[in-house]
């Protein structure tokens, strides 16, 4: 017994049903990991994008080197990192949050890349325009730079999301229970681990297959509003 | 200032100055000056930086030497007592306002309407209201004869009109000094007339002072009173159309003339 459902090993069909109901209480909490760390990622490597192209190289340099060391490190050590190492300076977060913030933060590397690629895609005399009619360089970077960068970085975006999630299943480590995490739980107690493992597998499937759909559907159908994207 | 052999009152001056990109000169110790109201074309072979003086002057190239004075203030440097340090944002942002610029490649905002290309410095940086900004740019899209494309977006107009709208962008800040850096360059011919028959409107019915780089020597001769030669970074020749265009006295300008004038020969 799981979240209070039985399953029934009567046979391997009735093992499979009876567990799948389970098995979607962790995908819920795969698909939460993977929104907030998202979202996370989303913000953190916007900041990073912006302090990476800031004016003076005492903000860059540093910001260069964070991100490098984030994307050089394995997502296991940050992730143990905030969920051992932390509480020893009394800090204790959650475990989805330890989880989800341990991602955001990997991920926010890639996309504080993404970002910063986007943005120098858009034309020198774009800045030059706005530098002419005396704009102030934040509104540039929020009302001229962003929103023609945006249309090129959400595809981008969009394959990071489906990494997140391929990635959810690492957080299983320090007791999240994502889809894996239960899984491999439902296995201990069962002694079968072929069909619920199986199942995830086949669950993720499913769901980075409608991923890459809602990517491309966002890809064509975004509003592009007179860009060009070339 | 107080010299009083000086009656005039150059609204641009740049004083020995000096621009480098690596190793290349482009504007060799540079005096040069513009009255205020004065039209003003510069010509020259390609590369010989009549189109760093506008980009200077929009302070978006710095310089490496000598001083840039715009309505008798430094505007690459501020005054600090006796002398002159580098500006810094805020000064630049002062000078800035009396400067408006036209752009070859028109450079609109491609993700706004027509009308918000018009109206999203005045809101943001002059503080107008929106609705006295919209009225502003409405006036400019009719002086530029593009009021029915007021909602539609860059990509939507032809070249010849998203450079009107462009001059007309530049308009909406008000400046008392328009830069136009080879307007009509991107242009496909037919589309070449439009665009310069709004400048030639601004030029006619305007004091503004007006600053030209072209290739159009025939429009140059029209509107300006005075005509620059560049060679290498410096003038070489300037003086009244007629004279530049009719009695060259350099051999460079003649050469030069000669070969935009009749490429055919």
């Amino acid at each position: 017994m799981f979240f209070g459902i039985e399953w029934d090993t009567s046979s391997q069909w009735a093992f499979a049903v009876s567990i799948f109901p389970i098995l979607l209480h962790g995908l819920v909490v795969t698909l939460q990991a993977t929104v907030v760390g998202f979202f996370i990622a989303l913000i953190l490597g916007l900041v990073l994008a912006a302090l990476k192209s800031a004016p003076t190289r005492f903000i860059r340099w540093p910001a260069k080197l964070v991100t490098e060391f984030i994307r050089d490190t394995p997502l296991l050590i940050q992730l143990f990192f905030l969920f051992y190492v932390l509480p020893e300076f009394g800090l204790t977060l959650p475990a989805f949050l330890t989880g989800a913030l341990a991602l955001g933060v990997q991920y926010s590397a890639y996309t504080s890349e993404v970002y910063r690629a986007g943005l120098e895609a858009v034309a020198k005399g774009q800045r030059e325009a706005a530098r002419a009619l005396n704009l102030a360089s934040a509104r540039t970077f929020t009302h001229i730079i962003l929103p023609q960068a945006i249309p090129r970085i959400i595809p981008a975006l969009g394959n990071y999301l489906v990494s997140i999630m391929k990635d959810v299943p690492v957080l299983s480590v320090v007791t999240v229970l994502e889809m894996l995490g239960v899984a491999k739980i439902i296995g201990d107690r069962t002694g079968g681990y072929l069909i619920p493992l199986s199942m995830v597998g086949g669950l993720y499937l499913v769901m980075t297959i409608i991923a890459s759909f809602g990517v491309r559907y966002l890809d064509t159908h975004l509003p592009k509003r007179g860009l060009s994207l070339k | 200032m107080n010299d009083a052999t000086d009656n005039r009152d150059p609204i641009i001056r740049f004083d020995k100055v000096v621009k480098r990109f690596g190793d290349h000169v482009v504007l060799d110790e540079l005096d040069f000056e513009v009255q205020r109201g004065e039209k003003v074309t510069i010509i020259g072979p390609s590369g010989s930086g009549k189109s760093t003086v506008l980009r200077i002057l929009m302070t978006l190239e710095e310089i490496n030497g000598g001083v840039v004075y715009v309505g008798g203030e430094p505007l690459w440097h501020q005054r600090k007592g006796e002398s002159l340090e580098p500006a810094g944002e805020q000064h630049l942002r002062q000078m800035r306002s009396h400067l408006g610029m036209v752009f070859q490649q028109f450079n609109l905002f491609p993700h706004m309407t027509v009308l918000r290309n018009l109206t999203e410095a005045p809101v943001q940086v002059l503080g107008v209201s929106k609705a006295e900004a919209k009225q502003r740019g409405m006036e400019l899209l009719e002086m530029v004869g593009l009021t029915d494309q007021a909602s539609k977006y860059p990509h939507q107009l032809s070249g010849g009109q998203q450079q009107r709208v462009g001059i007309a962008r530049a308009l909406a800040m008000r400046p008392k000094i328009m830069l136009f850096d080879e307007p009509t360059s991107a242009l496909d011919p037919e589309l070449v007339g439009e665009v310069l028959n709004v400048i030639r409107t601004l030029a006619d019915e305007h004091d503004l002072t007006m600053l030209l780089v072209t290739h159009e020597m025939h429009f140059a001769r029209q509107v300006s009173d005075r005509i620059c030669f560049f060679d290498k970074g410096r003038i070489k020749e300037q003086g009244k159309p007629e004279e530049i265009f009719t009695a060259p006295k350099e051999e460079r300008t003649k050469a030069f003339l000669k070969a935009v004038l009749d490429p055919d020969d």
